[in-house]
């Protein structure tokens, strides 16, 4: 019988530890299939953040480095730069990247440092239990901003690509959903296309994955998705917002 | 082919590391080493290295995690503030047991202090300054030509032990200019093999985790003693101690680094006063130097021990936890940038102590 669909080489057998619902699973598996596809085997090492995917280490099927809290682009710079050869990636999410790393990931852009940086971008801070993230939606509601984020105490979310587009240095950035099938197919390219131009010598590649977290929103899986498609997308529109 | 030349101390430790196997260095601009950057930066890629301007300490210390991670002989270098900003990655490196080099060309604090020379970062040096049970081999070289040879094999040690080694110098160590042997290049393929390393080529079970995560609390134990028995390792094999006129002495001065070799010049003004004085100068830091202090506190023609250091008084209280009570340990400290003269320390003595 011929094999239709199967996990790719780049994931171990070792069972996710994500919540019901959680779409860690699918930008895993993206990232996985990606790295397959242009062949990245014997030549790889990603780096893991500290957040829900702190383990991801045990999951990717290559070399891995687990980053202090925010350092993964940098932890990924120093490991490109020994040998470029490598295919290098961080997979990160919001308070990761977009709070206590802010300065790491903007100069590895605006270096230009030719990795590849998928950041997962689910509006709450995950494993700590809920607290609000720099990409908390006005309103919403977290353990640290219980009646909801307001923009007196808590400022505005911040939209990553849209600043990290204005910097000369990135080759591709781009926000995908992984709210439903058209928008997981559509992620997939976008992922496919970060790391084969780091595989091409491009430079910097980001991509952002709208993404759920059913436990702390405390929303079933089905509505966490419904959230995503609506409230987040909202927020931060899909797009491409450079290539070069 | 060892060369003679006339070099700076922080250019003269660059290029000792160079020579000694450094590949990547990632900086990031502080008074007073920034010649070891600037150095780095056209030198390294003559050897074939790479160099990095990091946006902060924290960066540069997390891409020498990275390079040193794959594998690579990697270093940063710094002064106190930065040194400060670079405890968390350090702490990391100590978990996920990286070989690396770290200059602290240390200044005056507290807070953005002063860019004279200091010795207050001793506590945060040998104590640890970061989280957790970690130790750092630590050396404080009191000359040029010190500090290129303790740097030429510094990564050999690095490797060995897999942790970091700290050089503790100041501004006055990493300005002045003085007459050095450099070494020639090691060789590469001398160089131990790495098969922990993070280095792209790992699939399935033969592939590399560079990590300080133990969530379950028996592993992190065990994690832990694993550590303590490489610390211990090295306190037995890596101490480093210099005895001057200490056979006869009745005072037995103490210092390390820079303040070693003036009180070096005040044991002679001592000595030619008819006063039998002594120094002991510590060149490991961690390790400290235990036997060699057990054999003066034991010493029934040593009176007194003077501490003196560029601080308010942190490595005098590892002098007194050597003593154990059997000396008069008396303690001679400058501060903020300022610092004693051969002269201060003989009327400190014959003031205070004879």
């Amino acid at each position: 019988m011929a094999t239709v669909f199967k996990k790719p080489s780049f994931l171990t057998d070792v069972p996710f530890h994500y919540c019901p619902g959680c779409t860690h699973g699918i930008a895993h598996r993206l990232v996985a299939e990606a790295l397959e596809e242009i062949g990245a085997k014997g030549h790889c090492v990603g780096v893991a953040p500290v957040g829900c995917a702190v383990f991801a280490y045990n999951y990717f099927n290559c070399d891995m480095q687990e980053a202090a809290h925010g350092r993964a682009p940098a932890v990924a710079t120093g490991i490109k730069l020994v040998d470029p050869d490598n295919i290098v990636f961080s997979y990160q999410g919001d308070g990761d990247l977009a709070s206590i790393g802010m300065a790491e990931i903007v100069h590895a852009a605006t270096r230009g440092v030719n990795i590849t940086v998928i950041f997962i971008n689910n509006a709450i801070y995950g494993m700590t239990g809920g607290q609000m993230a720099p990409t908390t939606l006005l309103g919403q509601k977290a353990t640290t901003c219980p009646d909801g984020r307001s923009v007196e105490i808590n400022g505005y979310p911040i939209r990553m690509c849209e600043m990290l587009a204005t910097l000369d240095g990135p080759s591709y950035i781009a926000r995908c959903s992984l709210a439903d099938v058209k928008n997981v197919k559509q992620a997939k390219k976008a992922v496919l296309k970060a790391f084969r131009n780091q595989k091409e010598g491009k430079g910097f590649s980001f991509v952002e994955l709208l993404s759920t977290c059913p436990t702390n929103w405390h929303l079933s899986p089905v509505q966490a998705l419904e959230y995503v498609k609506n409230q987040m997308t909202e927020q931060y529109p899909l797009g491409v917002f450079r290539e070069v | 082919m060892a060369e003679r030349k006339l070099m700076k101390g922080n250019e003269a430790i660059a290029e000792a590391a160079i020579r000694g196997g450094c590949r990547f260095y990632a900086g990031y601009p502080i008074t007073p080493q920034n010649e070891i950057p600037e150095y780095m930066s056209w030198r390294l890629p003559q050897v074939g290295g790479r160099f990095i301007q990091a946006e902060s300490e924290i960066s540069a210390i997390n891409m020498v995690y990275g390079a040193a991670g794959a594998g690579a002989r990697a270093m940063t270098s710094s002064s106190s503030p930065g040194i400060s900003l670079k405890q968390e990655g350090i702490s990391y490196i100590c978990g996920a047991e990286l070989p690396c080099v770290i200059i602290n060309m240390v200044r005056s604090g507290p807070g953005l202090g002063g860019i004279q020379p200091a010795q207050s970062d001793y506590f945060q040096t040998v104590k640890g300054g970061g989280h957790g049970d970690y130790r750092m081999l630590v050396y404080s070289p009191c000359s040029v030509q010190e500090c290129v040879d303790l740097l030429y094999d510094a990564y050999d040690k690095a490797e060995e032990y897999r942790l970091p080694v700290m050089i503790l110098g100041d501004g006055m160590l990493g300005q002045i200019m003085e007459a050095v042997t450099l070494p020639e290049m090691k060789d590469a393929a001398s160089f131990a093999k790495k098969p922990w390393a993070a280095d792209g080529t790992g699939v399935g079970e033969g592939r590399r985790i560079i990590n300080s995560l133990y969530i379950v609390p028996d592993e992190l134990e065990a994690m832990n003693r694993k550590l303590q028995k490489v610390y211990d390792r090295m306190c037995e094999n890596e101490v480093m101690c210099e005895n001057y006129r200490t056979d006869d002495a009745e005072i037995v001065i103490t210092a390390y680094g820079t303040v070693a070799r003036i009180a070096k010049s005040a044991v002679d003004v001592l000595r030619e006063q008819g006063i039998k004085a002594g120094l002991l100068r510590p060149i490991t830091l961690y390790p400290f130097p235990k036997e060699y202090f057990e054999s003066v506190m034991s010493s029934p023609t040593v009176k007194d021990i003077v501490a003196v250091e560029l601080s308010m008084g942190q490595y005098v209280e590892d002098v007194r936890l050597a003593a154990a009570g059997r000396k008069k340990v008396s303690f001679y400290g400058r501060s903020g940038g300022n610092v004693m003269s051969p002269e201060d320390i003989v009327e400190y003595v014959l003031k205070e102590v004879k």
